[in-house]
């Protein structure tokens, strides 16, 4: 199954609610498969010139953490603050991001690096959403919008790695809930491309696949309409971008979504009965996505 | 078709008991004697905020009047029971209903009536995918438009379509019987759309006026399966 989640905040003056309504959305999804989840964040650009990188080290301690943003320091010139919490870690850093992301990656092969970008934070774990929600404050957090998935892994290994959202590239991260049937041929054009993968996971070629569109010059809309045409299988795919969520099926919508929209917000979910909880609820307009059609919200 | 009677409403809410409760006192209802006596207990269920499987399984004479939003199988496998959303529902309201009326006030999502062999099921506005797929003899009324792949190896029944059909149509139909007043966006394979004759007219306007809605019979087109797909074509085997 898996269960997806989005939530657009319309009005500034309510982001610092956005945790508090996504959380419940994502827990109650957890019913869909809670094997791991993951959810990324966006909330305001960090500054010019820095990045937000987000990290996960199993088993990590303080001094862990310590002792790596000790050695990143050491190594480049630039500004870097890390704030942990358990083994997850935001760290927030004017050192060029590929040179950054490549230490970080020479420090320890239990290190992962979850997602890049001025805007999105991105968390992920193994177990219930319930589990990540408590671990990482995740009803604290404030900013413009989220992007979550609970998953019922069917097609690889549960591991943090395996979890969604998927990220590549700055500040774009993706969720399905589905099956891809051709992941492993997409895999093998990126890969002749010089494009380097993290898991067998079949949402990672649809990510890696997007994102290459992107950086070959596609609009989003022009990535996906060519995504429509290469990826086969069952898919729901949300996508979140520093300043969009978007969402779109595939021709034969087997897998569920739901939106609702009013003035305050643009919620989304594989269920209903996981938007039930979200203020003036009863009087937005809820809808079904149709197959095969993008549906775009900006921050 | 609501029925008059003199019993007590009751109440139930699902903020603060489980669907579970719910659905096991509609089981334990007493049911022939109820029919007999012609008076049917009405139970109003508040809260449902989406929860799957409500009131499914009914097999006995009762009125559930669900004041919300229904989430997956609400109604499913109905027998005798009206059953009546003021909301929408989810993916397979009524699906193998057997008889009895399920009526929805808002939209469904997919597969509204799958594998539906008797009753009716109304919508007064859309559903989604795959509406009456699979249907066995029931009826289904949709007051709004279908989503695609709807009827989809529909057995026997009648499907009414207020508005519009989207792409698929019909596909691999076999004898349930398809009208659709607005556009049809595509048909598929095997469906064909074939002339309204008075007593297809007549089909569709007791219907609607089963359903509560609105609607001219002789607006609606009917279609039904060409029967091209019934039997392998022993000419057509070099192609395999």
């Amino acid at each position: 199954m898996c269960g997806i989640v989005g939530l657009l905040i319309k009005a500034d003056a309510l982001r610092g609610r956005l945790g508090e309504w996504s959380a419940p959305m994502l827990d109650c999804m957890g019913d869909r498969g809670a094997d791991s989840a993951g959810m990324a964040v966006f909330a305001d650009d960090c500054g010019t010139g820095a990045r937000r990188i987000s990290l996960f080290l199993t088993n990590a301690t303080p001094n862990d953490w310590e002792s790596l943003i000790a050695n990143l320091t050491d190594a480049f010139e630039g500004d870097a603050e890390l704030f942990a919490r358990g083994p997850h870690a935001t760290l927030k850093t004017t050192i060029e991001p590929a040179q950054a992301v490549a230490f970080l990656r020479e420090q320890s092969s239990q290190l992962r690096i979850l997602g890049v970008g001025r805007s999105m934070e991105v968390y992920k774990d193994v177990g219930h959403p319930r589990t990540l929600i408590e671990r990482y404050g995740l009803r604290e957090v404030s900013g413009s919008h989220v992007v979550g998935h609970t998953r019922m892994a069917t097609e690889s290994a549960v591991s943090v790695a395996h979890s969604h959202p998927f990220t590549a590239g700055e500040d774009f991260c993706l969720v399905h809930n589905g099956s891809l049937s051709n992941p492993y041929s997409i895999r093998r054009r990126l890969e002749r491309k010089g494009i380097a993968f993290e898991t067998d996971n079949d949402t990672e070629a649809a990510c890696r696949f997007l994102q290459w569109r992107l950086q070959s010059g596609d609009t989003l809309e022009a990535a996906i309409e060519k995504g429509f045409e290469e990826l086969d299988g069952f898919y729901t795919l949300l996508i979140g971008t520093a300043t969009r969520l978007v969402l779109v099926r595939d021709p034969f919508a087997c897998k569920p979504a739901v939106a609702a929209e009013t003035d305050d917000y643009v919620a989304i979910s594989s269920e209903y009965r996981s938007l039930a909880h979200l203020p003036g609820i009863r009087d937005a307009h809820v809808f079904e996505p149709a197959p095969e059609r993008i549906y775009s919200w900006t921050v | 078709m609501d029925r008059v009677n003199t019993l007590p409403v009751v109440d139930w809410d699902l903020a603060a008991v489980s669907v579970r409760e719910l659905n096991q006192f509609l089981h334990d209802l007493p049911g022939s004697e109820r029919e007999a006596t012609g008076e049917w207990p009405t139970i109003r269920v508040h809260n449902p905020a989406g929860q799957h499987s409500i009131a499914v399984g009914l097999q006995v004479p009762v009125q559930v009047e669900v004041l919300g939003d229904g989430g997956y199988f609400l109604a499913g496998m109905n027998q005798h029971a009206l059953v009546t959303v003021h909301g929408n529902v989810g993916w397979s309201v009524a699906e193998n209903i057997m008889s009895g009326r399920v009526h929805v006030k808002g939209c469904a999502s997919e597969c509204a009536g799958a594998s539906g062999q008797g009753g009716l099921i109304v919508i007064e506005k859309d559903t989604s995918s795959r509406c009456g797929i699979s249907m066995k003899g029931c009826d289904i009324v949709v007051g709004g438009s279908v989503g695609h792949m709807s009827a989809f190896m529909a057995q026997a029944g009648t499907l009414v379509v207020c508005g519009d059909a989207a792409a698929g149509l019909g596909d691999s139909l076999y004898e349930a019987t398809i009208y659709v007043q607005g556009l049809i966006h595509g048909l598929g394979a095997d469906a064909r759309e074939e002339p309204m004759t008075s007593a297809d007219c007549e089909r569709v306007a007791t219907l609607l006026s089963r359903a509560g809605l609105p609607g001219d019979p002789k607006q609606f087109k009917r279609i039904a399966s060409a029967r091209s797909l019934y039997h392998w074509h022993a000419d057509a085997a070099n192609e395999y």
